[in-house]
């Protein structure tokens, strides 16, 4: 039994047998280490220097300086407190139509295949059409958001709703929360369907009315999922800017930044690398509360 | 029957209905920027997007003149270069998860989930100035290697799914009759998670297909994948309205057909986990 041994054949067993699940994880293992991990150090290590590209011979090692100068800039904290807003704003409402239109698909009427396969079209779409389909239903002359409300009457005039500093967030965030609700949508319905049927039936018998049956069957029911769902969309949420960044650019000003869409034009358009790093830093720093407490989740189904 | 009748009423009222109301605006933004491209642009604003002189001309533009064909390969070449690397760094690493137990499984499992909650701004320069060292930049290469940092933690969470699904029993089944571990692998598992393997490349494809900023940051003259160029066009042709949606329509199409062929299996594989948990 030596370790030039064929770790494949059957009959010999103690020292292939542990190493071959090592040997078949490497690949995997060493590419993303490669292409994952070892980027992500890479930035952190930017993110201690002055590093600017088109001064592609100075890279000097300054400590903290770029995190002192975030935490001096306006734009950071604008930027910060936009994330926020955006998030508190579009998880919500991405949930709360997500679970009507569980509960929805979860009754029997006989277009039900239909209207599942259709209501996750949204997720499915390319950031950039989002972006672009949205775009023009904003757009201030032409679009049919302004049509409709004008026709309706809820507005006199037609409002520039991307171009102005007031509606431009808010504009965002219903379009973030259009692609969205359908990933809330279907994790939920799945959580549904995985509770016994004969828990209502058992409480109809009992009298409990279809409110105090929602109330205490349905929702602990599917509570698990929906942390799951909001602790995922979250992240998730919060890491995706292509939407913002094709729609608005960030702006008009700085009405639509938010950090990592800040870290990335700041990178792109400045071309300093070491104060984008520091920004995606802190970023992932603070949102890393949200991903331990689904890793210590997800960690515990593993087992 | 009377009582029959109220009930499928009431059924219209508060499940049809809704449901119709939350599909209307699902769908309408896409069907509004479908019926854009295909009015004529000519009356576009004058009369405004409609569907009774409808016209390819957009369409035939967007190939003839604009040259999407070729951001279409570039976007094709990438995402298939993904879902090979993707899913065949990911078959052994997931039969592994699902088969052994070892030291340090736990820990490479979460690292694997770990990877996908890190910000992409966070790989993004990096990864830029890895390309720019290797002189990979504005090749396809460096696309697939920035998607697979998505898609190989991906494709091995979704195959560990799968091949739990699958008896143990098969495996050793196997291995009584001659086979060795890897010809278990290959003979008796591979074809019964193949429903699982595609559904997960797919996937892959599908993400690939729509990734935006890698491409943008990545690629370049040579290699412009149709997002890119979507980008580009509503640049270029700011209030063409007819061929920038003709181009969001062309854009998003593959995507769409190829989710609504495997939805059923996707979503299964994709809410397992989480309705466990």
């Amino acid at each position: 039994m030596t370790l030039a041994d064929p770790p494949d054949r059957p009959h010999r067993r103690p020292l292939s047998r542990i190493v071959l699940p090592y040997a078949m994880l490497s690949p995997a293992v060493l590419v993303t280490l490669a292409i994952v991990f070892f980027p992500m150090v890479q930035t952190v290590w930017m993110s201690l220097h002055d590093y600017v590209l088109f001064r592609p011979n100075v890279f000097e090692f300054v400590g903290l300086k770029n995190f002192r100068a975030a935490l001096n800039d306006e734009v950071f904290w604008i930027s910060l407190r936009h994330t926020i807003i955006w998030m508190a704003a579009t998880i919500p409402a991405q949930l709360l139509l997500g679970l009507v239109t569980a509960l929805l698909l979860n009754q029997q009427f006989p277009w039900r295949p239909v209207a599942r396969a259709l209501v996750i079209i949204p997720w499915a779409l390319p950031s950039v059409v989002i972006a672009l389909m949205w775009v023009w239903i904003y757009d201030s002359n032409y679009g049919i958001a302004n049509e409709l409300l004008l026709r309706v009457g809820l507005i006199q005039r037609a409002i520039p709703w991307l171009a102005n500093p007031d509606t431009a967030l808010a504009a965002i965030i219903l379009t973030l929360t259009w692609q969205g609700f359908p990933f809330f949508a279907v994790m939920i319905l799945a959580g549904l369907q995985s509770i016994p049927r004969s828990y209502y039936e058992a409480a109809s018998i009992d009298g409990a009315s279809s409110w105090r049956q929602f109330w205490h069957i349905t929702l602990p029911g599917i509570s698990g999922v929906v942390v799951t769902a909001v602790l995922l969309r979250t992240i998730w949420v919060a890491n995706s800017f292509d939407v913002i960044f094709v729609m608005t650019g960030g702006g008009p000003g700085y009405a639509t930044h938010t950090l990592p869409l800040y870290a990335f034009i700041k990178a792109r358009t400045n071309l300093d690398f070491g104060y984008g790093s520091a920004i995606a830093t802190l970023f992932t720093l603070m949102l890393m509360v949200i991903v331990l407490v689904y890793l210590r989740r997800t960690a515990k189904a593993v087992q | 029957m009377a009582l029959g009748k109220r009930s499928t009423l009431r059924r219209i009222l508060t499940v049809d209905l809704p449901m119709l109301v939350i599909l209307t605006f699902t769908l309408g933004p896409y069907l509004w920027m479908f019926i854009t491209s295909i009015s004529p642009e000519s009356t576009l604003f004058t009369e405004g997007p409609s569907i009774w002189n409808a016209t390819i001309e957009n369409y035939t533009r967007l190939f003839a003149t604009v040259g999407f064909a070729g951001n279409m390969l570039d976007s094709l070449i990438v995402a298939l270069g993904t879902v090979a690397v993707g899913l065949s760094l990911s078959v052994t690493a997931a039969y592994a998860f699902s088969r052994f137990n070892f030291r340090g499984k736990r820990i490479l499992m979460v690292q694997f989930l770990l990877i996908n909650m890190f910000p992409l701004v966070l790989l993004i320069l990096p990864l830029f100035i890895l390309m720019r060292v290797l002189g990979l930049l504005d090749t396809h290469l460096a696309l697939i290697i920035a998607n697979s940092t998505v898609a190989i933690p991906f494709s091995v969470w979704m195959m560990v799914s799968y091949m739990n699904g699958i008896p143990k029993s098969l495996d050793e089944a196997a291995m009584t009759d001659g086979c060795t571990r890897m010809q278990a692998l290959r003979r008796v598992i591979l074809p019964l998670c193949l429903p699982g393997i595609i559904a997960t490349g797919i996937y892959i494809f599908i993400t690939s297909w729509n990734e935006y900023l890698y491409a943008l940051t990545l690629g370049g003259r040579n290699v412009r994948p149709i997002t890119v160029a979507v980008q580009t066009l509503i640049g270029e042709y700011e209030v063409q309205w007819g061929l920038l949606t003709s181009g969001g329509i062309v854009g998003a199409l593959p995507a769409t057909i190829l989710f609504l062929l495997v939805q059923k299996r996707l979503i299964s594989g994709l809410t397992q986990g989480a309705v466990k948990g």
